[in-house]
């Protein structure tokens, strides 16, 4: 098979119209498609540096309002991100965050692995009716409960808790993960597991072993978006957290500039530049296996 | 009288007595236990559904320093709900005892026997692991998912609103349809609703397709045979996506802050304006900033995705039709382009059901303002979905807020539904498989 792959890769052949493309005429012409598509690059990537350039820019700026931040300081200091320790809660708004994220992620990982597994091996009354709530309520938008998730956790002593938030994200995205792994569970013949058992292997067992491993790249996908949801949503924990004690980064790093923008700004900037450098290292890092699920998911929808 | 209609009578009266006269005696108690204990629900299953139908009929009464507590209408509706899906349990729990009993008195009427209990128990254990796995998530999808929807939904059809009917103060009503009248006759509500649709369309339409199509151009110009260094540039343009949204997007918010921001402060030393630009507090130019942010958050998702794509294109294709004699624009236009588009299409619909529901970029960076005054609690840039957030949090016009999650909820179905039946997965493979 490789032999083969290689005879027809090389030696490329080339037909006469492509010869003709290095007459001098052409010759030009792609000299200035080149330039053109360098420009083009370059602007872009001015257009979406620039907003990353200011604020780290800003965080290391001496004055503390909006007005006087500029991308290159004029006397560099940290001070801002000594008063993120110092002066607020930002640590504990951190360690919450992550805490969260971290709970959030095995939690909802195990709970729809374990729902998608049965739902996509085992045969039992009631599957086709599940399957049906389960695809009316992954679409249905999470922010439509919200005052019945509200009264529900006081009933339950959850509220201004943590436990009360990881509830709400881990179970909330049950129905959306359990139908994704499903559908990426449906891909692996079945005789891999029939094989298995034929072997001896328990139903645990098989789980563990066969169907674990070979579904690590949309569990991947799974964990990591459920890793990410705390540090960007904004509604529960607002609806949920009140002492700023318990708050996550994104309540507390909404409320340092959404009153007096002008004076806490460059606190903020030092806050931003601190959350977004592990997400963006961690994103950049995991990106296949996000490209890789977000089709997966498009595709079984 | 036959065997199977004896018993299923007997259980019919007492829960698992058809069961003991057809010598199945471990689930005869298991019914009768069931019986027992809605006996012992049976006072909290007629309250509660009482509830959920008056929601309420004790006010709170306030007399100087004392205040007598009344009826929660809330908290009633809630466990309601709750009771009345207990009473559908238990309902259904008789359905089964009964044909449970007939089915097996058949048996015996046929002349054979009904399995002893150590074969129905081993036949149990067999069937039911994919209810004990499935046992807590259903309890927990049920309460934290299925009742607030169904909360969510039957306030559309109840009073529950500032400032005369909020709980535990006043009590709420049930009205019928009378939100949904409000919403399409009086003025004050069919305006702003009207308004915030054609915008939340319009928003929605134009940031997909602006997304889309920079996504597509920026992944065809990075990954162009010009261009060298691919993995450097394609890492600049990941950058936005990788960052978490909301920071970025607050970065923004006072970047074209119009007073102090730094994009007015530069125009203005490099002598283009002389005036500030009211970047966020003109309706129109908010508008422009809002597609411009989102440009920035969103073309590099669909760059990464189309790289993806392309990237996956065997090489032997592209080899083949190069020795076919195709030249590179034929290959791009005839191969990559379709191929692209083909497998992104389905990301262009959920990405249009997203941004229909993008609450972040609108809430964090224009708030929704700047104020329009003809609508009603909503501003110039607010998408339904903010306004919803609006409706709920600072005005608690519960009723109308609901109102209009359900009016979101059909057209974000209809989207995945066309979706769904899209896909192939519906149509070949077992659904069930």
């Amino acid at each position: 098979m490789s032999t083969l792959k290689a005879e027809i890769k090389s030696p490329p052949v080339y037909n006469m119209e492509r010869q003709s493309a290095f007459s001098i005429g052409h010759a030009f012409a792609e000299v200035i498609k080149t330039i053109l598509t360098y420009a083009l690059l370059c602007i872009m990537a001015v257009f979406v540096i620039s907003p990353i350039v200011w604020i780290i820019g800003a965080s290391f700026n001496n004055a503390s309002s909006l007005l006087s931040a500029t991308a290159i300081p004029k006397n560099p200091t940290i001070s801002h991100y000594v008063e993120l320790f110092t002066e607020t809660k930002f640590p504990y708004w951190y360690a919450n965050t992550f805490k969260i994220a971290c709970i959030n992620m095995v939690v909802s990982v195990i709970l729809s692995m374990l729902t998608a597994y049965v739902f996509s091996r085992f045969h039992f009354v009631g599957k086709k009716a599940g399957l049906l709530s389960i695809l009316i309520l992954q679409m249905f938008p999470s922010f439509m409960g919200m005052m019945a998730l509200y009264n529900i956790l006081w009933q339950l002593n959850l509220l201004d808790t943590h436990l009360g938030l990881i509830l709400t994200y881990a179970v909330g995205q049950i129905p959306y993960n359990t139908w994704l792994i499903k559908g990426y569970l449906s891909s692996i013949p079945k005789s891999l597991d029939e094989a298995a058992k034929l072997d001896g292997a328990s139903s645990t067992r098989i789980f563990i072993q066969v169907i674990f491993p070979l579904s690590k790249p949309i569990l991947t996908f799974v964990a990591l978006s459920q890793f990410m949801a705390p540090w960007m949503d904004f509604i529960f924990p607002r609806l949920i957290l009140s002492s700023s004690k318990k708050m996550t980064l994104a309540i507390g790093l909404y409320d340092m500039i959404a009153g007096d923008t002008n004076n806490n700004f460059t606190t903020f900037a030092a806050g931003a530049v601190l959350v977004a450098v592990p997400i963006t290292i961690l994103y950049v890092c995991l990106q296949k296996y996000l490209i890789q699920g977000i089709m997966a998911g498009a595709n079984k929808a | 009288m036959k065997k199977s209609t004896r018993a299923g009578i007997m259980s019919a009266v007492v829960w698992g007595s058809g069961q003991l006269a057809n010598g199945q005696w471990a689930k005869a108690i298991i019914f009768f236990v069931g019986q027992i204990m809605l006996l012992f629900c049976f006072p909290s299953v007629c309250d509660g559904i009482y509830g959920l139908a008056t929601l309420g009929e004790t006010k709170m009464v306030i007399n100087g320093s004392k205040v007598t507590m009344g009826d929660n209408s809330i908290i009633l509706m809630i466990f309601g709900i709750l009771w009345l899906f207990v009473a559908v349990a238990f309902l259904l729990l008789y359905i089964f005892n009964i044909r449970d009993a007939v089915k097996n008195g058949r048996l015996r009427d046929a002349g054979k026997k009904p399995l002893r209990v150590k074969e129905w128990w081993s036949k149990i254990t067999d069937r039911s692991f994919p209810y004990f796995v499935l046992l807590p998530t259903i309890i927990l999808v049920f309460v934290f998912v299925v009742l607030p929807i169904l909360f969510g939904f039957l306030i559309a059809f109840t009073n529950y609103s500032a400032p005369d009917h909020l709980p535990p103060k006043n009590l709420i009503d049930w009205v019928g349809f009378q939100n949904f009248a409000d919403m399409f006759r009086l003025p004050m509500w069919n305006d702003t609703f009207g308004g915030v649709l054609l915008w939340t369309v319009i928003w929605a339409v134009v940031s997909t397709f602006t997304c889309f199509f920079g996504g597509l151009l920026m992944a065809c110009l990075v990954n162009s045979r010009r261009v060298r260094f691919k993995r450097f540039w394609r890492s600049i343009y990941i950058l936005p996506w990788a960052m978490p949204g909301m920071v970025s997007l607050l970065i923004f918010r006072n970047m074209f802050n119009g007073q102090f921001g730094p994009i007015n402060t530069f125009l203005r030393q490099a002598n283009i304006i002389e005036q500030n630009i009211p970047w966020l507090s003109d309706a129109l130019m908010a508008k422009i900033v809002i597609f411009i942010v989102n440009f920035w958050l969103g073309f590099p998702y669909f760059m990464a995705m189309m790289t993806g794509v392309m990237t996956s294109i065997p090489s032997e294709l592209l080899e083949a039709a190069r020795i076919d004699g195709a030249t590179a624009k034929d290959e791009f236009r005839k191969i990559t382009l379709p191929l692209v588009l083909y497998s992104t299409a389905p990301l262009l619909i959920m990405s249009f059901a997203g941004n229909f529901n993008n609450f972040n970029v609108i809430y964090f960076l224009t708030n929704g303002n700047p104020i329009n005054p003809s609508y009603k609690f909503a501003g110039s840039t607010d998408i339904l979905i903010t306004w919803i957030y609006k409706l709920t949090k600072d005005n608690r016009q519960f009723q109308m807020a609901s109102v209009m999650s359900i009016l979101v909820f059909v057209v974000i179905a209809s989207i995945s539904t066309f979706n769904f039946l899209r896909t192939r997965a519906f149509k070949e493979e077992d659904m069930m498989g």
